[in-house]
């Protein structure tokens, strides 16, 4: 048979390094908005959640515009940091990114807002400001959501396909990942590679989301139990 | 000494009222804010902790400017103890945890370990918060403001999810510990009985102003000072009974039956609030569970 472990190492690698850069800028993000009175919170909220509806492929045709070296944008890049994010591993990050963005932000948001607004407040009159407020009080009581959000978002851009199919092309190594591979191995008739790849994902997939369920029961009894 | 002197726009339930409060509290005084919910004792307290921001005015403490036009200490460096209605105990903590959270940077560990004794929280003290009772809650909740040492308790509503039972034991708790650590204590009440037990001064506080302050016997019997009977009621229920109303009253959690003339009937229905007066008979006082003598 005709395949490698490639495309699903490539998946797994954009994967991870997607999620992570999403709990780096997702959940202060989802903190922020959980609390702000800001006027334009419903603007916000509304372009954090348009992936969840906007076809990838409208996502992704607006970012290979945007990302081309002849937009304002790429060629920007291109010139400061000498990133070329068409056709590019990069490029596919910050896609992913952008796409997998509603999947960490949600839960988070919702988990911050769910805590009693006095959990905060008792941790400032005890002398403690926001950032220890946030780490020692704040994140430790929203674990569940945490993770499914984390989870989610890997998940979800381990099975992205149009906007990755937009911006990445097809190139091996480089942005043919496992849900592009499929679709090739199946448009050149090789059920059994295309196979391959579907049940790799299919079994990640399922053991993923089986983990987050049977872990968020747990910290559910811990949290209420003894 | 603390003095306040706030004004704040309140929305309450008949629309926009004014908070203008003018306050002294002595140190180590125990002051009651006692009024209807929605008068702005909460509010009153918060400004004081710094959780709430006043439109205008100036707070003092010890000397210190906590609020006026130009300064706005933040509630970090108030170092208050606020106890709140739902008792805000950190979930993913222990008892022990919560406690030594809140322990001032440097302080001994010791005094969380005194704290937990002082409280009798020693059997509870490797639990977490949900899975302890609301009396054991409040327990917590008083042993981790204290343990941050501050000068100023504020105490919202702190019995109010409690059991009468358990309300009394934790109410002397209060009192020993706030006379133990000598500290200046506010608390947000709408209990008679409570501030009875607990403070020498109560400030009455209606639709955002004071309108009474002093002892609670000043404050509480100055309006019925005859030694007559007068509670509070409401109709539930008039029945025609002969030649006599039966009426059957709501006074406090108690029902009581009375019987009203046909002219007094008519003027009432059920959802009225009704004052009971009694002026004739000398009052049986009868003890309930009598206590034996400790």
């Amino acid at each position: 048979m005709n395949y490698d472990w490639q495309p699903l190492l490539l998946t797994f690698k954009l994967a991870s390094v997607t999620t992570f850069i999403l709990c780096l800028i997702g959940i202060p993000f989802a903190w922020w908005l959980a609390q702000t009175r800001i006027r334009c919170k419903p603007v916000l909220e509304t372009l954090v959640s348009m992936p969840l509806v906007l076809p990838p492929s409208v996502l992704g045709f607006y970012l290979l515009l945007a990302f081309s070296p002849a937009h304002w944008f790429g060629g920007w890049l291109e010139h400061i940091a000498g990133l070329k994010l068409v056709f590019s591993f990069p490029g596919l990050v910050l896609a992913s990114v952008i796409f997998s963005f509603p999947f960490i932000v949600h839960p988070v948001q919702s988990g911050f807002q769910n805590l009693a607004p006095s959990l905060s407040e008792a941790a400032y009159t005890l002398g403690k400001n926001r950032l220890q407020t946030f780490f020692h009080v704040l994140l430790p009581n929203i674990k569940p959501q945490l993770l499914a959000g984390v989870v989610l978002a890997f998940a979800h851009t381990i099975g992205e396909f149009g906007v990755v199919l937009m911006i990445g092309g097809n190139m091996p190594g480089q942005t043919r990942v496992a849900s592009i591979a499929i679709y090739d191995e199946v448009e050149a008739m090789n059920y059994d590679a295309a196979n391959f790849y579907a049940l790799v994902l299919f079994g990640v997939c399922f053991t993923i989301l089986l983990t987050v369920y049977v872990l968020n029961k747990k910290f559910l009894t811990r949290l209420c139990g003894t | 000494m603390i003095e306040l002197d706030i004004q704040k726009k309140l929305l309450g339930a008949q629309g926009e009222f004014a908070l203008d409060v003018k306050l002294r509290i002595a140190p180590g005084e125990f002051v009651t804010l006692f009024g209807a919910s929605g008068a702005g004792k909460t509010t009153l307290l918060r400004c004081l902790a710094g959780l709430t921001e006043p439109d205008t005015g100036t707070i003092r403490m010890a000397g210190e400017t906590w609020f006026d036009r130009r300064t706005k200490r933040p509630v970090q460096q108030r170092r208050v103890g606020y106890m709140f209605q739902d008792y805000a105990l950190f979930p993913n903590m222990t008892v022990r945890d919560n406690l030594e959270f809140a322990l001032r940077k440097g302080a001994a560990k010791q005094r969380v370990s005194e704290l937990i004794e002082t409280m009798a929280l020693g059997e509870l003290q490797h639990r977490k918060p949900n899975s302890l009772s609301g009396g054991q809650q409040q327990r917590v909740a008083l042993a981790r403001a204290l343990a941050a040492e501050p000068r100023l308790l504020l105490l919202d509503e702190p019995f109010s999810a409690l059991d009468h039972e358990t309300k009394l034991r934790l109410q002397d708790e209060v009192l020993r510990l706030q006379r133990r650590y000598a500290i200046t204590t506010v608390m947000v009440s709408h209990d008679v009985s409570e501030v009875y037990r607990l403070s020498k001064r109560v400030v009455i506080i209606e639709q955002g102003r004071i309108v009474r302050d002093g002892t609670p016997a000043d404050v509480f019997s100055s309006n019925q000072s005859s030694g007559k009977f007068s509670f509070a009621g409401e109709v539930l229920a008039i029945e025609a009974a002969d030649v006599v109303f039966a009426v059957t009253l709501l006074v406090g959690n108690q029902i009581i039956r009375v019987i009203a003339t046909a002219a007094e009937a008519q003027l009432l229905k059920p959802g009225d609030r009704v004052t009971l007066m009694s002026k004739a008979f000398n009052p049986l006082l009868v003890a309930i569970d009598p206590k034996p003598a400790a």
